[in-house]
């Protein structure tokens, strides 16, 4: 049996589409965890490399916040979580966020420190304020960097939230360690099949946010 | 994106040079994948076939699974033999392809289990028609020893709010979810959702039509704290589980036998396991009630014991070791 | 604290036995990572077209869950650690290469073209000029591949016990243990910190060339640079 063989077994199966298991409700329930967990690390993280790649301070102490965040498994944490909170959504979420807050920092904070130096000091000449100057003008320069870190974060999160799966959780993690423990490989290639897809999807988002929201002046590739 | 080499104007050289790197990066990955493959030799968990001579007692991911386990392979230690533990493997799905393949000798298993594996359709009347429905489906170099009168089912067990809404007690069997199941969360293993004593039994067996399935552990953790936050009003539990009591869940009658009769007993490979270890596991069955099944599980999961201390304790208790 | 360090007799190891398990388990992948992403990154560097399919699919396999890879190897390689260690290495090739290709590709012209007038073949260029002028992005491709490669060793957890650190969790939950999992996750931790400092360390030594202030005070790039973050 071909992987092709195992992936097209698992999307031609009826059984596969619909009800509490199939694979809207699966892929809903992927996007909606992947979704909470970007919005949360994004509402932290992106604030905060901004001030600080405006301001330029606190490089270091983002750096080991950054190395620290890195530093703690996913896996383990979200184990370590259920034994100690319990069953619930947080276990799931706080090692999302943990993993997606890194990637959006740094690049952040190196985005906005990067921008060209000219222009921010004519915008202060013209008299902008500090918020103005970095919403106006270190902000659409530095977007192509910033987005590229959010991508990254992005396609991490759908990756790794398979692991809810292991909690009880739903999400197309669910027929990986379905597949694993009912030794069907079919699921577990069709699951993992589905993810690469919707992380395919993720890229194609970014780049199309990239297309419209980034100014032609700055757009350099 | 940085300054632009000019590969022009070196262009077939250096491709050249490229390839030549590339291709004694793939020779030391050759080397470095082979090394560490045969580095593993040195682990007892690496090796996929059994060495000869050596026991290799492997295990289910479950706490009691463990636990027999060690008590197997300390009784055969005791006898002198070779033994080696492969723990906490996966599911019977993948635990029996691995015993089939000489990679475990010997598995703890439960005799109903096992046959429902084999053969969903059995309905055996006894413990004794159980070994035997299933040794005659074992695969030929298998073989099932003696079972030993210790028990653990698969339960059906509710958490109080679905008791009380649902009128049930001790007394109340499967049967009487029947009406309720439509409404009701089922929680189980994974491999539950596919197994004849499963979803799939209580469905042909006692029309039970559950709202939806959601997949936790082999009655472990997960299990006991889903059904306690009643995130699943029904769910799959040992009968040795101790938080049944704890919780103060109640257990529902099955009297359709769905579950059998779930009688630990050694799984072996005939070949690779001399007479006394035979005997020695024999031993230990004739000696193993569920009672004390509980008791040791208690002590595992209640206490904090480490199984290999609560293994040897036990079998020195009972003159085994 | 000693329950800490205790670790149940079904995991067969030692603490110490288990933090040096997962360390091989986690390097021996990015090494042959950086091995195979050598080569593959100077392809790239030298036939330009090559470089953006050679990133889609890298991606791609990026986006691949870590257990989704270790249960469909299964069937090939068994419930091994080298079940474990194929899909690390290639999560480390993928972030490596468009490290070291982003490394070599900033060699400024002048540079490239003053070591082939002082008569540099192309082998001796890359050797001598090239990569030593990228080890600073190298290192910081390495450091991400590193951590994330300690980290996902304990999804091998699952697969019959092949975590290392990670087999701690398990039995955290079959034992009602929390402590175990607490020693997993701290353990994990401090060793991702620990050879990340390393690392650091390292490449510090090997370019002395670069002055450690770049670390250091008002304006200073974080830590790894955002070309191996954005490599992910």
């Amino acid at each position: 049996m071909s992987i092709f063989h195992f992936i097209s077994d698992f999307f031609s199966q009826s059984a596969h589409w619909h009800g509490y298991d199939g694979i809207p409700q699966r892929l809903w329930e992927h996007i909606q965890y992947s979704m909470l967990a970007m919005a949360v690390a994004t509402g932290v993280a992106l604030p905060v490399g901004l001030v600080t790649g405006h301001t330029g301070r606190g490089g270091n102490a983002l750096a080991l916040l950054a190395t620290a965040g890195r530093a703690l498994p996913s896996f383990g944490l979200l184990v370590l979580l259920f034994v100690i909170i319990g069953l619930g959504l947080l276990p799931v979420m706080i090692p999302l966020v943990v993993l997606a807050i890194p990637p959006i920092l740094v690049t952040t904070n190196e985005a906005v420190r990067s921008v060209d130096p000219a222009p921010v000091d004519a915008a202060r000449g013209m008299g902008m304020r500090p918020l103005r100057i970095l919403a106006q003008v270190e902000l659409p320069v530095a977007l192509p960097l910033i987005l590229s870190g959010l991508r990254s974060a992005a396609i991490q999160i759908v990756s790794t939230a398979t692991i809810a799966a292991y909690v009880s959780f739903g999400g197309l993690g669910r027929y990986i360690v379905d597949g694993l423990y009912q030794r069907d490989y079919e699921q577990v290639v069709g699951g993992a099949t589905l993810v690469a897809g919707l992380a395919l999807a993720t890229l194609g988002a970014f780049w199309l946010a990239g297309r419209l929201a980034v100014s032609p002046g700055v757009r350099h590739r | 994106m940085g300054i632009v080499t000019d590969s022009r104007i070196h262009g077939r050289r250096s491709r050249a040079a490229a390839a030549l790197i590339a291709a004694t990066a793939a020779v030391a990955l050759l080397g470095a994948c082979g090394s560490s493959g045969s580095g593993g030799d040195g682990n007892p968990l690496a090796p996929a076939k059994a060495a000869a001579g050596q026991v290799v007692v492997g295990s289910n991911n479950f706490a009691e699974s463990i636990l027999l386990a060690d008590i197997y392979g300390e009784a055969l230690k005791a006898k002198g033999l070779k033994v080696s533990y492969k723990p906490n493997i996966g599911s019977r799905e993948t635990t029996y392809g691995l015993i089939k393949n000489g990679s475990l000798t010997v598995l703890p298993e439960y005799n109903g289990a096992l046959l429902a594996y084999l053969d969903p359709k059995a309905v055996p009347t006894s413990a004794d028609a159980t070994d035997s429905a299933a040794a005659a489906k074992l695969d030929p170099a298998l073989q099932l020893l003696r079972h030993a009168a210790a028990e653990d089912k698969d339960a059906v067990v509710v958490n109080q709010g679905t008791a009380a809404k649902y009128h049930l007690t001790a007394d109340s069997s499967i049967a009487d979810l029947a009406s309720a199941a439509h409404e009701l969360v089922l929680g189980g293993s994974p491999e539950f959702q596919t197994r004849q004593q499963g979803v799939l039994g209580l469905k042909s067996v006692y029309g039970l039509d559950f709202k939806s399935f959601k997949a936790l552990d082999a009655g472990g953790a997960l299990s006991e704290a889903a059904l306690k936050k009643n995130d699943v009003q029904a769910a799959d539990l040992f009968t040795t589980d101790f938080t049944i009591a704890k919780e103060k869940f109640i257990t529902l009658k099955d009297p359709k036998n769905l579950f059998g009769f779930q009688n630990v007993v050694p799984l072996v490979r005939k070949d690779d396991l001399p007479q006394k270890g035979v005997d020695a596991l024999n031993a230990v069955s004739a000696k193993l009630d569920t009672t004390t099944l509980l008791d040791l599980d208690t002590k595992v999961q209640a206490d904090k014991k480490d199984p290999l201390d609560v293994a040897t304790e036990w079998l020195k208790s009972v003159g085994l070791s | 604290m000693g329950e800490f360090f205790h670790v149940p007799s079904d995991l067969q190891h030692s603490y110490l036995g288990l933090v040096g398990w997962h360390l091989e388990e986690a390097l021996i992948p990015v090494l042959a990572g950086l091995l195979l992403a050598l080569p593959l990154a100077q392809l790239c560097v030298r036939l330009r077209w090559l470089y953006p399919p050679v990133l889609w699919v890298t991606t791609v396999l990026y986006a691949i869950p870590s257990l989704a890879f270790f249960v469909v190897l299964i069937n090939w390689t068994g419930q091994s650690e080298i079940t474990v260690m194929i899909p690390l290495t290639l999560y480390s090739l993928v972030v490596l290469v468009p490290a070291i290709v982003d490394g070599v590709r900033s060699v400024p012209e002048e540079t490239h073209a003053a070591a082939t007038a002082m008569g540099f073949g192309p082998v001796r260029r890359y050797l001598q000029v090239e990569l030593p002028i990228a080890v600073p992005a190298i290192f910081a491709g390495l450091r991400v591949a590193t951590v994330s490669s300690i980290s996902l060793v304990s999804v091998g957890a699952l697969i019959g016990n092949q975590g290392a650190l990670g087999n701690l969790l398990a039995d955290s939950m079959f034992y009602h243990r929390p402590i175990l999992a607490v020693s997993s996750v701290v353990t994990t931790a401090v060793l991702a910190m620990a050879v990340d400092a390393l690392l650091v360390l390292c490449r510090r030594l090997l370019t002395p060339w670069t002055p450690p202030a770049r670390e250091r005070g008002r304006g200073a790039p974080v830590s790894v640079p955002a070309v191996a973050e954005e490599a992910r």
